[in-house]
């Protein structure tokens, strides 16, 4: 590589790492404990806690449940059902004063799908660990701040593509892993950095990918109303709105039909984001491993419970469902998590040690020119 | 200065070794649990375990 070569791309990794540095070591630091969030919101006794009942107990059905929210949050309108396989006999409950309001000012508890009592679940609403989501997602800057937060991911991708290119150079004349300890503190940091920053490759690649795509993920979902959905939905543009929903009972059984092999994952209920003002939109996920992060809606007319259209899943939300996982690390038991932990410090430490390796040699060739 | 190619391979055929597996752990948990997972651990603990000998292990190389 010539030197000229080199001094280019130093002077991208340089500058894309430095620009989204802080930013990222604030990623990291919220991050580490969104990894444990199940756990955490165990320990502080956040999470449900539905009684053991009899297994053959009956479950009523998703009208009843509709009412036991309506009567739990009088003055509010359902948004959300959604199912967890951790939790079998609850359905994740989302209410709020109107349909369309925004994710951050609606209210998320738990009801029992076996008697209607209503779970309250602290730590989806607020509290120490829904700051750190925040932080974590938009720093409590909306739209802007997810965008934000996407570009500062770019710049981090186009730091390790850098990185990986000044490896060679950096490397030739050491042997893989090998870390010079006894000639200066700069040398020691300087091999390390390069050692944890190349095996940590592939993980800080996919997590640092997987996060923009989340980050865009309302630009996504904007896309997919305006393509998909619009289409699905053109017959009831001027379809007045309507007055009274039909009742939600069938509504699992019906999308069943509809899509069949696959599993209910939540229900919008008409007027959300998910849905239009006219259907109930039912999205299924797959039953393998692989196709259980890939959701396939059935937009169900509200008004006469016909199935109006089994959607078509574009690409990009496809891009969006694998991202969730391949992000959050929660795909692979604890021991994936705690591995995730571990790499996400050793991001931290390679993030650290950047910086003081670009401090040490600015403040050296400072000195060089102090001399002159 | 040697010819580039076969400097390529000696400083990155272990890290694209390393890299290759790492993916594959990532994959591989998509699929399935139990040994599925288990692939996915070896594919990220060979990076974390490699790191963490560095930083606190002694003057080896």
């Amino acid at each position: 590589m010539k030197s000229q070569t080199i001094r280019r791309w130093s002077f991208v990794h340089t500058w894309t790492s430095l620009i989204c540095t802080l930013f990222l070591l604030m990623l990291a630091l919220t991050g580490l404990p969104l990894i444990f969030h199940h756990e955490i919101d165990h320990l502080l006794g956040d999470s449900a806690a539905l009684p053991t009942l009899p297994a053959d107990t009956p479950r009523l059905d998703l009208q009843q449940l509709v009412r036991a929210a309506e009567a739990h949050r009088p003055g509010e309108v359902m948004q959300y059902f959604g199912w967890d396989e951790d939790e079998p006999n609850g359905v994740t409950t989302i209410m709020a004063k109107t349909a369309g309001t925004e994710p951050n000012s609606s209210h998320t508890f738990m009801l029992d799908a076996r008697n209607g009592q209503a779970v309250e679940l602290p730590s989806a609403n607020g509290g120490l660990m829904m700051v750190m989501l925040r932080l974590h997602v938009d720093m409590f800057a909306g739209l802007p701040g997810k965008l934000l937060l996407a570009f500062m991911g770019v710049l981090f991708v186009l730091a390790i593509i850098s990185g990986v290119v000044l490896y060679l150079p950096f490397m030739r004349r050491l042997k893989f892993a090998s870390v010079r300890r006894d000639k200066s503190t700069r040398l020691r940091w300087l091999d390390l950095h390069n050692l944890i920053g190349i095996v940590t490759l592939t993980w800080c690649l996919v997590v640092g990918i997987t996060g923009v795509i989340s980050a865009c993920a309302d630009l996504l979902i904007a896309a997919w109303r305006t393509d998909t959905l619009g289409a699905m939905i053109a017959p009831y543009r001027d379809a007045p709105p309507l007055t009274e929903l039909a009742p939600a009972t069938r509504l699992l059984e019906i999308a069943a039909e509809a899509a069949p092999g696959m599993r209910p994952d939540f229900i919008a209920f008409p007027g959300t984001r998910f849905s239009s003002e006219h259907h109930y939109a039912v999205f299924m996920k797959g039953s393998t491993h692989l196709t259980s992060h890939l959701l396939t809606p059935v937009l169900i007319d509200a008004a006469t419970l016909q199935v109006t259209a089994v959607g078509q899943r574009p690409w990009y939300m496809d891009a969006m469902g694998m991202s969730q996982p391949l992000h959050f690390g929660d795909y692979g038991g604890m021991p994936m998590k705690v591995l995730w932990a571990v790499l996400d410090g050793l991001t931290i430490i390679v993030l650290g040690s950047g910086v003081y390796l670009w401090w040490v040699r600015r403040r050296a060739s400072l000195k060089t020119e102090d001399a002159r | 200065m040697k010819p580039r190619s076969s400097n390529f391979w000696t400083v990155f055929g272990i890290p694209v070794l390393i890299a290759l597996l790492s993916a594959a752990g990532l994959f591989a948990a998509l699929l399935g649990d139990g040994a599925w997972d288990a692939l996915s651990w070896v594919g990220l603990g060979i990076p974390a375990a490699l790191s963490l000998r560095g930083l606190l292990g002694r003057c080896h190389g």
